[in-house]
């Protein structure tokens, strides 16, 4: 049962994502994609005035049932069959990161900056609460995640996904050559 | 019952998402560093795959299984795919996570993870709110 708690290799893990678009398509005409979902929970949670959140949300649940499904998912590959080793990165990687003061490689992510006491750092708070607000604002005004656009919108071949895919890492190189440094000194 | 199956194919790309690592902060470092190809294997042959879905799709004119035809909107370009893209960007290199691996890491146990969903969920709704405002 190898292939169960070792992680996969790209050209497995990566077809695989690919065939989430004609699933999606053949089994009910649905565009992947997975930042709307915080769209409609803000619609179906939060009481505004604002217009955006003014439609028939309900009529878009299937985006929440597959964002809780990838909950389920992730609990299970999570506990029942993690990936035992620590994730390999490149030595190139873990000398940068060592530099910038990551300390912990043990787990999917850097655990001694991830946490709950962090937050009440000015790293760790610019890192989680002030990093997800970008992901949040951003991936609605840019129309589109990476599922959304650089999957499913580049599948299609559409202009507008190239655009926000090349502005994506555009905008990632800039935070992790430039900003990221800075940000993990404080 | 109808939408069980998304919940179904939804927690297979969660499972998908833990085994390749792609909701690894380590990963996302790596790749905007340039130092493996992992992550450009993946999201290229993700590409690559859909593509060929896709224009099978297009091509045989294939259905959904209800039957009906398969409809793929267009995006529409705004200026919101430049600055929002620059925007998710940033946030994408600083939480090492989009959206899909925010809910997955969040059910591998990463609890604190739920603080970074709840900010994206903040930073959409303020989206919708400041909206007509911002350049399209």
């Amino acid at each position: 049962m190898n292939i169960l708690t070792q992680p996969w290799p790209w050209y497995v893990s990566g077809p695989l994502i690919g065939l989430m678009v004609p699933t999606l398509l053949i089994l009910g005409n649905k565009t992947f994609g997975i930042s709307s979902s915080l769209r409609h929970i803000c619609a179906a949670c939060i009481p505004t005035k604002a217009e955006f959140f003014k439609y028939d949300w309900k009529a878009e649940s299937w985006n929440m049932i597959f964002a809780f499904g990838i909950i389920l998912g992730g609990l299970v590959a999570g506990y029942f069959f993690q990936n035992l080793d620590p994730v390999r990165i490149s030595e190139s990687t873990v000398a940068d990161l060592n530099a910038m003061g990551v300390k912990n490689y043990s787990g999917l992510i850097p655990l001694d900056i991830f946490n709950f006491r962090e937050l009440l750092t000015l790293r760790g708070f610019i890192l989680m609460v002030v990093g997800g607000f970008f992901v949040g604002f951003g991936t609605r005004y840019a129309g589109g995640c990476t599922s959304g656009h650089s999957i499913m919108g580049l599948s299609n071949l559409q202009f507008p996904s190239l655009v926000a895919t090349i502005c994506f890492f555009v905008g990632g190189l800039a935070m992790t050559w430039f900003i990221l440094p800075w940000i993990m000194s404080l | 019952m109808t939408k069980f199956k998304f919940l179904l194919l939804g927690f297979f790309f969660g499972v998908i998402l833990i085994k390749a690592e792609v909701i690894s902060w380590f990963r996302i470092q790596e790749m905007f560093r340039f130092q493996a190809f992992q992550m450009y294997g993946i999201i290229g042959s993700a590409v690559i795959i859909g593509m060929i879905s896709v224009w099978l799709i297009k091509k045989y004119n294939v259905k959904t299984i209800k039957g009906e035809p398969i409809v793929i909107a267009p995006k529409q370009f705004s200026k919101g795919n430049i600055f929002g893209g620059l925007m998710f960007g940033l946030g994408w290199a600083m939480t090492g996570a989009c959206p899909g691996p925010l809910f997955a890491l969040i059910g591998s146990g990463l609890l604190v993870i739920a603080v970074v969903l709840l900010s994206a969920i903040f930073g959409t709704y303020m989206y919708g709110v400041i909206k007509d405002k911002l350049p399209h």
